[in-house]
């Protein structure tokens, strides 16, 4: 019963999309490489036919679209084939991106909720930072990621915590204005009810506003997480890191090795989507432990 | 005649809004003694919740005075001398019947044992036992509604604030409510002030009705009524009844509440 209702409810919808992607996919690895390979027979002065070259397509050195297959056998091969310490592996580099997501996220959920506590608590915090905080995020990443890595550095700070901060910077936004939103979400009512029992405003804050909050909590934080790892990848970007996923991608782009940039890509946004079922999943756990109505 | 308990003399409140400033409460004296059950009634706007609101220091007069057992309506608030019953239940969504019950007497920081022993007596009295674990989204209506006066009953406050408390519920469940409320009444003898605007519900209930007129909000008329401790629905129909609901309706017309 269980069984099949996941057949229909996830397997089979995901599946479809999964198979139409991957159609897609090849449809435009062939129209992408098909000019390179009538360009090497032009140049060979001899003439070339479509089912000639549509097996070549898919086999190239450097294609600019890679095949799904060459996608995963580079995928294979970098995480299953090697050794996890091995430089080469892809599961080592994406837990140098993974330490540092997660480091930033904490980094950033801590500051954002602490942002959050003294915006709700003091008006003049609201005044005074919230336009610094939307102003922070207006900034662009790629330009400010490698002054806070300079930065960092010049004052000798170096390795995991730089890369961090660049999570922390763009994760703790969403958390500040989502919790800041959770804090003030109990109703006038529920308010009055606290002032009835004479509660302080510390009783009022873990009784009422912190519970209350934390559905909006969760939500933040599902987009939080995911915005860590983006910054996580961008950090490793300018720095000319050596390890982690967006030193994958910038080696890859250097030499030309597309198939070495989609399987880091790839890698990416499965990282991503585990990052966030994570969160889906505690966030789930919490609301039965609250007591939320199942849907 | 028996002690006094809440006191308001020429009490005024102006609030001062967009439009220009609203009248809700112009020279309310009124006295209640203890153990009575007052019921304030009277049509919308006519500041019968404000002046509830008042009385729980959830608002100030802006002038005149009120005194609940010699102290000011915030002393009285500070000293949890009151229980408040919303027009919702007000139930905090995220925690079962018993620790909704328990929120009060966490704020006031009483012993596990003295809090188990107080929520299981004030469910029991609201008829509640067995629903301890259920969530608030689990009951009906009126059983969350039962379930925030053994909330406010749980505080052991002297006097019992309700504003329009079954307002929300119909009229079945009301009804059977209001049977209960007074042997809850009958049993716990607190002072009880209770906002209405529903005649049959104030006549039955009380033992002093209160009718108010609005803009701006004043008392129009105090009209005693007492049925006797022994009230079944049915009194209802009796002649008696229908002759303290008639003077109700009487001034609230007087008052000019069918005007518009």
């Amino acid at each position: 019963m269980t069984a099949r209702i996941l057949l229909h409810d996830k397997i089979l919808p995901i599946g479809v999309v999964v198979l139409a992607i991957i159609a897609i996919w090849y449809a435009a690895a062939v129209f992408l490489n098909a000019p390179f390979e009538r360009d090497q027979a032009e140049r060979a002065e001899t003439e070339i036919s479509f089912s000639e070259i549509l097996p070549r397509t898919m086999a190239q050195e450097r294609p600019v679209l890679p095949a799904p297959h060459q996608v995963f056998a580079e995928l294979w091969n970098t995480t299953v084939e090697k050794k996890i310490t091995s430089k080469r592996s892809l599961v080592y580099h994406s837990w140098i991106t993974l330490s540092s997501t997660l480091l930033g996220f904490a980094m950033g959920t801590v500051l954002g909720v602490a942002l959050a506590v003294g915006i709700v608590h003091y008006q003049t915090l609201d005044r005074s930072l919230m336009p610094w905080i939307i102003t922070s995020q207006t900034i662009p990443i790629l330009a400010i990621a490698p002054m806070i890595i300079v930065v960092l550095n010049a004052v000798g700070i170096s390795g995991l915590l730089p890369k961090a901060t660049i999570s922390m910077y763009l994760s703790f936004f969403p958390i500040a204005v989502g919790m800041t939103k959770g804090l003030r979400s109990p109703e006038v009512m529920h308010l009055d009810l606290m002032r009835t029992y004479s509660a302080s405003r510390a009783q009022t804050f873990w009784k009422l506003r912190l519970p209350a909050a934390v559905p909006f909590l969760v939500t933040s934080m599902k987009v939080a997480i995911s915005i860590a790892l983006v910054g996580a990848i961008v950090g490793e970007l300018p720095t000319g890191a050596v390890a982690g996923l967006g030193a994958r991608l910038l080696a890859g782009s250097y030499y030309g090795q597309t198939v070495q940039i989609w399987s880091a890509l790839l890698m990416a946004a499965a990282l991503a989507g585990i990052l966030v079922m994570t969160v889906d999943i505690i966030g789930a756990w919490v609301n039965r432990r609250m007591g939320v109505r199942p849907a | 005649m028996s002690n006094t308990v809440i006191s308001a003399q020429n009490l005024d409140l102006t609030f001062e809004t967009n439009d220009g400033p609203v009248h809700a409460l112009k020279d309310i004296t009124l006295d209640i003694a203890e153990g009575e059950f007052v019921s304030l009634i009277g049509p919308s706007g006519c500041g019968k919740t404000t002046l509830l609101r008042v009385i729980a220091d959830l608002e100030k007069p802006t002038g005149g005075n009120v005194s609940i057992n010699g102290m000011t309506p915030e002393q009285a608030r500070l000293a949890r001398a009151y229980g408040y019953v919303f027009q919702q239940a007000a139930l905090l969504p995220w925690r079962t019947i018993e620790d909704n019950v328990a929120l009060p007497l966490e704020v006031m920081g009483l012993d596990q044992a003295t809090r188990a022993a107080r929520i299981e007596s004030n469910l029991e009295l609201v008829n509640l036992s067995g629903f301890e674990k259920k969530f608030p989204w689990q009951l009906s209506g009126g059983m969350q509604q039962r379930a925030s006066i053994a909330r406010a009953l749980a505080v052991e406050p002297d006097m019992l604030l309700m504003d329009e408390p079954f307002g929300a519920l119909d009229e079945i469940v009301r009804d059977h409510l209001n049977e209960q409320l007074l042997k809850l009444w009958a049993k716990t003898r607190k002072t009880v002030v209770f906002v209405t605007h529903s005649i049959p519900e104030a006549v039955f209930l009380s033992t002093k009705i209160v009718v108010m007129s609005p803009r701006p909000g004043r008392i129009h008329d105090i009209i005693d009524c007492d049925l006797g401790n022994d009230r079944p629905l049915d009194i209802r129909e009796t002649p008696e009844f229908l002759k303290v609901a008639h003077q109700v309706r009487d001034g609230l017309r007087e008052g000019h509440s069918y005007d518009d």
